[in-house]
């Protein structure tokens, strides 16, 4: 696990990924410092890192793109199964040198509350709690770009899909108020995301029974729940959204609340998504 | 050392490996030849622990490589057709990972990594971008990656492909050496290359294995097909009733020259001389001269073609020293 974290870290200072990833992440908090704490005399960094988060739309599909999708463009993966690795091993070394390159930049963003502290009054409680949700939510980010990366061998599309998932995670909670609230509409949208799941699966383990029957029970769920009580699924499809939605739950952090939910929510995401791409790597190996 | 027992690999409904059993000793290096398709790099990489099978096992040592993957691909040191290189970094730093991944550290991984290198001879250019390098330094830096940590078992996908002569002549010694203290399999599509560098040659062709055997013994049991040719004095009709006359030879192809005919035969016969006797002794009887007689024999590479060829029918063709194979295919019938 050791040796995949080194090499990773060679590999990203070696070219130019970490450079690139760091100095967006700076360049975008130096903005946004500079427009809300000197410009707008503001003493909140953390509305700071609120307008920083938008950042992640665009650096993390930049850092993970290449994390799997170009071991199996240059074949390399077939090291890495030869090695006496096993897969939960390589995921998490990659895993945790992606973190490495994303902290550096964050350690020298946690200086900025301290320089601004000698010029007024700064709420460091809420600055640092607010570095730390900052972080929670980019590791998440960066294990959903991981999985990304793992279902493709091709960066570009792997950086592509990553960005329309974050924007789109990014918009969802002001898309929700588009959706439709009533209990046919979610129902009707519910059908569909389990069209969408038996559609994963399909192509996840090449197994159309399974898919099948996935779609199916799903479905038939949906109908049931639909018949003994329509009025559930009122409003239910923007809640789903609401909640799922990584940058609303780090919003609330902005606002000065410390929300454990939170932090364990994006703790089941990081877990999730690597099971996930280990998952996805693995199955490489049955094809 | 390696125990393959019934191994099958399916891709959908194309068979890749269909119930493939062998055994390999201890030692020596191991030729793994068939045409492209035959299944050879599915096998291979199946044995390092790459890829799964549809069904068999395979144990590396006595350790299986599906159940116990670790301790098996310890004893295995794998360089698949395309060497796994990242093109960022120097042969150096490449090793050193791949060093640490395989449990190596401190100054034993040091020493371990200039070993190899010394060996692989990439001194001069350990410290250049691998994505530098010529093809044949590329495939050098990949058998150096195999060789570390010093596993008893090499498994080598190709190496010589797309090299120059020079280069396959370097890797081909260097296979060599690494036979005498590690068991080396490699795989070819070349029969030469594999009858110059191996002891023994496993031939498979659509996934099954047809001969197993030694190069010397895989000659004398496949190489009974002579080709003989001769040029007579008279005309093409004469010729041919005297040589019909002769027991053990057809396939006769005549040519009418005017003055003199040639012929062109086969036998399967092994005592070639024999024929050549009976053949002297019909035309001095029929007072024609013979002007000119010579023999060939089938090359091992006909063979292989011939066997590749008709895969379906043949049986594994092996000797009593690999009575295991035999035993096993003889069992795989009886089921």
């Amino acid at each position: 696990m050791f040796a995949v974290l080194k090499h990773e870290l060679r590999l990203y200072f070696h070219s130019l990924t970490a450079y690139v990833f760091g100095a967006f992440l700076l360049a975008f908090i130096g903005i946004g410092a500079m427009l809300y704490n000197i410009q707008a005399a503001v003493s909140n960094f953390e509305f700071v890192l609120g307008f920083g988060s938008l950042v992640f739309v665009v650096i993390v599909p930049i850092l993970t793109m290449r994390v799997i999708a170009e071991e199996r463009k240059q074949k390399t993966d077939q090291l890495l199964y030869a090695l006496p690795l096993t897969t939960t091993q390589v995921i998490i070394g990659k895993y945790l040198s992606l973190l490495v390159v994303y902290l550096i930049p964050l350690c020298i963003v946690s200086i900025y509350p301290l320089i601004f502290a000698q010029f007024g009054e700064v709420y460091l409680p809420t600055a640092y709690g607010g570095i730390f949700a900052f972080f929670m939510l980019g590791a998440a980010l960066l294990a959903i770009g991981v999985f990304i990366s793992s279902l493709t061998d091709n960066q570009g599309l792997a950086a592509g899909i990553g960005i329309a998932v974050i924007l789109f995670n990014y918009y969802s909670v002001s898309l929700s108020e588009y959706f439709s609230a009533t209990a046919f509409g979610s129902f009707i949208s519910l059908c569909i995301l389990a069209f969408i799941i038996a559609v994963i699966v399909r192509y996840l383990t090449k197994n159309y029974i399974l898919a099948y029957w996935t779609g199916g029970v799903l479905i038939a769920i949906l109908l049931v729940i639909c018949m003994l009580d329509a009025s559930i699924f009122e409003g239910f499809l923007p809640q789903i959204m609401t909640q799922l939605s990584l940058f609303e739950r780090f919003y609330t952090f902005v606002n000065g609340v410390f929300d454990m939910t939170s932090i364990v929510y994006y703790c089941t995401i990081i877990v999730f998504f690597l099971f996930l791409s280990v998952q996805s790597l693995e199955k490489r190996r049955y094809n | 050392m390696i125990s393959v027992e019934h191994l099958t690999k399916r891709y959908g409904n194309f068979t890749a490996v269909e119930d493939l059993s062998f055994e390999i000793g201890e030692g020596h290096v191991y030729g793994f030849l068939g045409p492209n398709g035959a299944g050879k790099s599915t096998t291979m990489n199946i044995m390092a622990g790459c890829l799964s099978a549809t069904s068999g096992r395979v144990q590396i040592d006595g350790y299986d490589i599906f159940d116990d993957a670790n301790h098996a691909k310890k004893r295995i040191g794998y360089l698949p057709e395309q060497p796994p290189l990242y093109m960022n970094e120097t042969p150096f730093e490449y090793l050193r990972f791949v060093g640490e991944a395989k449990g190596l550290h401190g100054t034993e991984l040091t020493r371990q990594i200039l070993a190899v290198i010394a060996q692989t001879k990439i001194e001069e250019v350990q410290n250049r971008r691998i994505a530098e390098l010529s093809k044949g330094y590329k495939q050098r830096v990949g058998i150096a990656q195999a060789l570390l940590a010093n596993p008893p078992v090499v498994i080598l996908d190709e190496p010589t492909v797309g090299l120059d002569p020079l280069q396959i002549i370097e890797i081909r010694d260097l296979i060599k050496e690494l036979g005498q203290n590690h068991t080396v399999i490699f795989s070819s599509h070349i029969l030469s290359e594999a009858q110059t560098i191996c002891d023994q040659i496993l031939i498979i062709a659509k996934g099954k294995l047809i001969a197993f055997d030694t190069p010397e013994n895989l000659e004398k049991k496949l190489l009974t097909a002579h080709e003989i040719h001769i040029v007579a004095e008279g005309g093409k009709q004469e010729t041919a009733s005297i040589l019909k006359s002769i027991d053990g030879i057809n396939d006769i192809r005549l040519e009418d020259n005017g003055s003199w005919v040639s012929a062109t035969m086969k036998t399967e016969r092994h005592d070639v001389h024999a024929i050549s006797k009976a053949i002297f002794f019909a035309f001095a009887a029929k007072k024609h001269a013979l002007l000119e007689m010579s023999s060939t024999k089938a090359s091992l590479e006909d063979v292989f073609i011939e066997l590749t060829e008709n895969a379906e029918t043949e049986e594994p063709l092996t000797t009593a020293a690999n009575d295991s194979v035999e035993t096993k295919s003889r069992e795989s019938e009886a089921q």
